[in-house]
């Protein structure tokens, strides 16, 4: 496995240093980077069914949420382009890959696809299509683990879009949340885009933080292109909820920099805007960042990138020799109770 | 002796649950200090407490919270005041819980109370039978007991399922319906069919508050010297064929009846079941009674003409026996 440093110990305790966040949550983008644009081929390869979804120009807030959080105390429950924080919180690089080409060794079995994967017993729910579900999930296994008196500094966390911020789901959810005083981080990010509704047609606020107050949720704004500002207000958020100060609302800033999937040449996104501020690449930016911050060298990021394509490459060479579902072996059963069939 | 009503043993099982479960838990709106808009909870929240907590107006957050509830080890058990307003929780009924464990292989354990079916003056929002809805989708258990013991039994199984359970209580049922037997030592599992009453000429089949309309009618015939047997389903996914179809084996003929809408539903797939099971056991085309094809309507005038009634139930079945 590649040099991904993944949240096993506690990321936000007082030992681990700044420079190590940052370091893991460059590491986190350069390895999503890596990966979805293997996945993107493979898509125009026709190797893969379905659609593709990448979370490119979103891997700063999503990696820097990520790394905040520590896998196995924490839940995080990632949405549609959250590959870097996915990785971040530890996610094992076979789950994508075996999930997108469908093979049975994956936590999905080739009965769901994509984007559409989690390991809920583990803390990573698998999300739904439908947008803003996952938020009262969360609060439910937040107010589980309270009932149970295990809570011990848990802190749960789910992204959400702009497009997402418009249901329903997102107002019950953050609203019971917020009612609930949970450890709770919601992540929205704003990439201007939902598929291919832009922001004037989607809301009407000026700012969309300014719902937090009316949600009386503490609110926070960043910049999602720039990789140190996620990581300073992920850091905030994540240590603010975990404090007791209830749920955080982050919002990210930031341009969707591909299709709402790869069937999806994005011709709708206006060229002013990709060459505004908030069209920059969060992956060039992190590397710059990286290097004249001091947190790692020229040599260091080159290997590391030879590294990451060499291990997707590998994963992805391991997960094609492996068996596809078989229908003849399904047990073509919902139902997790024994003897019970809806249909005999 | 004691009576007890329908609604005593969903109150008790309720308590039982929590008192012999710690994973237990209640959710939903008024259920707490208030008890409950029916007082199912009435009472529960002081003996057991932070055990039943109060929810906002929010159907879909509630059966989602349960969802993430569930996933970390407890038994939530949620009461939508009216099953009606489900319909705001549906996506995360269908989409979310039926679907998880066949696309996780975490199961989701979780009982939905759905105070279901009208009363006289609800109206088309306070009235209605989900039932339907919720057993087309797959992953779904749905229940509808008919009788006190039923109600207790049936709900303590629902929460032991490590499946979703959409438990379809009737409204109506409530305080009318009494018996001095609540706790049974050897209650029939979900997934069993009972016969409520043995005859020869025709199958009725029914479930919820409709078997006590075609115990009636079943009565009311027998004085015509025609002998109905009553099949109550109890639970209508899963359905129990073996049950119905051995009765229709029996008498050849069959109406099935439900308090719902009459597009598709139960007694259409029921009635579809027993056509291509045993077409070649009956008598006459199998038959069905549900509602009228409107909304609910609020006057009882209206009301009580909407739903199968007594005489419209003996006529169906005067109209099956002539075939």
């Amino acid at each position: 496995m590649p040099d991904v440093q993944t949240n096993q110990s506690d990321a936000t305790s007082v030992n681990a240093s700044r420079g190590d966040l940052i370091r893991r949550t460059f590491q986190a983008m350069l390895m999503s980077r890596t990966l979805e644009s293997k996945l993107g081929s493979l898509y125009k390869a026709g190797q893969i069914v379905g659609g593709v979804y990448l979370g490119k120009g979103q891997e700063a807030v999503s990696a820097a949420l990520g790394t905040n959080l520590t896998k196995g105390r924490d839940i995080f429950a990632p949405l549609i382009r959250d590959q870097a924080g996915r990785t971040a919180f530890g996610e094992d690089l076979l789950d994508p890959i075996r999930t997108y080409l469908g093979s049975v060794e994956g936590p999905m079995r080739g009965r769901d696809g994509n984007i559409h994967r989690g390991r809920p017993s583990e803390g990573m729910p698998a999300m739904i299509s439908h947008l803003g579900a996952l938020i009262p999930m969360v609060a439910g296994m937040l107010m589980a683990r309270r009932m149970q008196g295990r809570m011990e500094g848990t802190v749960g966390a789910t992204c959400i879009g702009e497009g997402g911020s418009s249901t329903g789901a997102f107002h019950e959810g953050l609203n019971m949340a917020a009612v609930e005083k949970l450890p709770f981080v919601l992540v929205l990010a704003n990439n201007q885009f939902a598929y291919s509704t832009p922001t004037d047609e989607q809301f009407a606020c000026e700012r969309l933080v300014d719902r937090a107050r009316g949600y009386g949720v503490a609110g926070h704004e960043v910049d999602g292109t720039n990789m140190l500002d996620c990581v300073e207000v992920m850091n905030t958020a994540v240590s603010n909820a975990r404090a007791g100060e209830g749920p955080q609302l982050v919002v990210a800033n930031l341009l969707r920099l591909s299709g709402h999937g790869e069937h999806d040449d994005g011709f709708y996104v206006p060229k002013e805007l990709k060459e505004s501020a908030v069209g920059q690449d969060c992956l060039a930016i992190g590397e710059q960042q990286m290097l004249e911050g001091g947190h790692s060298t020229a040599e260091e990021i080159a290997d590391w990138k030879r590294e990451y394509a060499e291990a997707v490459q590998a994963a992805v060479a391991t997960v094609q020799q492996e068996p596809k579902p078989d229908p003849y072996q399904d047990d073509w059963s919902a139902f997790s109770t024994p003897g019970i069939s809806g249909i005999h | 002796m004691s009576e007890f009503t329908y609604i005593d043993a969903i109150r008790q099982a309720q308590h039982d649950l929590l008192e012999q479960d710690e994973r237990v838990f209640i959710y939903g709106q008024d259920v707490g200090k208030f008890g409950g808009a029916f007082k199912a909870t009435q009472g529960l929240q002081a003996k057991f407490p932070g055990r039943v907590l109060d929810a906002p107006i929010s159907e879909d957050a509630m059966i989602g919270m349960a969802i993430g509830a569930a996933v970390e080890g407890m038994r939530p058990l949620v009461e939508v005041q009216f099953a009606d307003f489900s319909s705001i929780a549906f996506n995360q009924i269908v989409n979310h819980a039926g679907t998880h464990f066949y696309r996780t292989g975490t199961p989701v354990p979780i009982t939905v109370r759905l105070p279901s079916g009208g009363t006289p003056g609800s109206g088309p929002f306070h009235s209605q039978m989900m039932e339907a809805i919720y057993a087309h989708y797959p992953g779904l258990i749905v229940v509808t007991p008919a009788t006190v013991a039923d109600a207790y039994s049936m709900l303590v199984e629902s929460v032991k399922l490590n499946d979703p359970v959409l438990f379809c209580e009737h409204k109506f049922l409530y305080r009318w319906l009494k018996s001095d037997k609540m706790v049974l030592d050897d209650p029939l599992p979900i997934g069993k069919a009972r016969i409520v009453r043995a005859g020869k000429h025709a199958t009725v089949v029914a479930y919820s508050a409709m078997v006590h309309e075609a115990l009636r009618a079943a009565e009311r015939l027998s004085a015509e010297g025609w002998e109905v047997e009553v099949v109550d389903l109890r639970s209508v996914k899963p359905l129990d064929m073996d049950t119905v179809m051995a009765s229709v084996a029996r008498t050849g003929r069959m109406l099935a009846i439900g308090e719902a809408f009459p597009w598709g539903g139960v007694t259409a797939e029921v009635v579809s079941r027993v056509v291509a099971e045993g077409f070649h056991l009956l008598d006459a085309p199998p038959q069905r009674l549900n509602s009228r094809d409107t909304p609910v309507p609020y006057h009882p005038n209206l009301w009580q003409m909407h739903r199968p009634t007594l005489e419209s139930i003996c006529s169906a079945i005067h109209h099956l026996l002539s075939l």
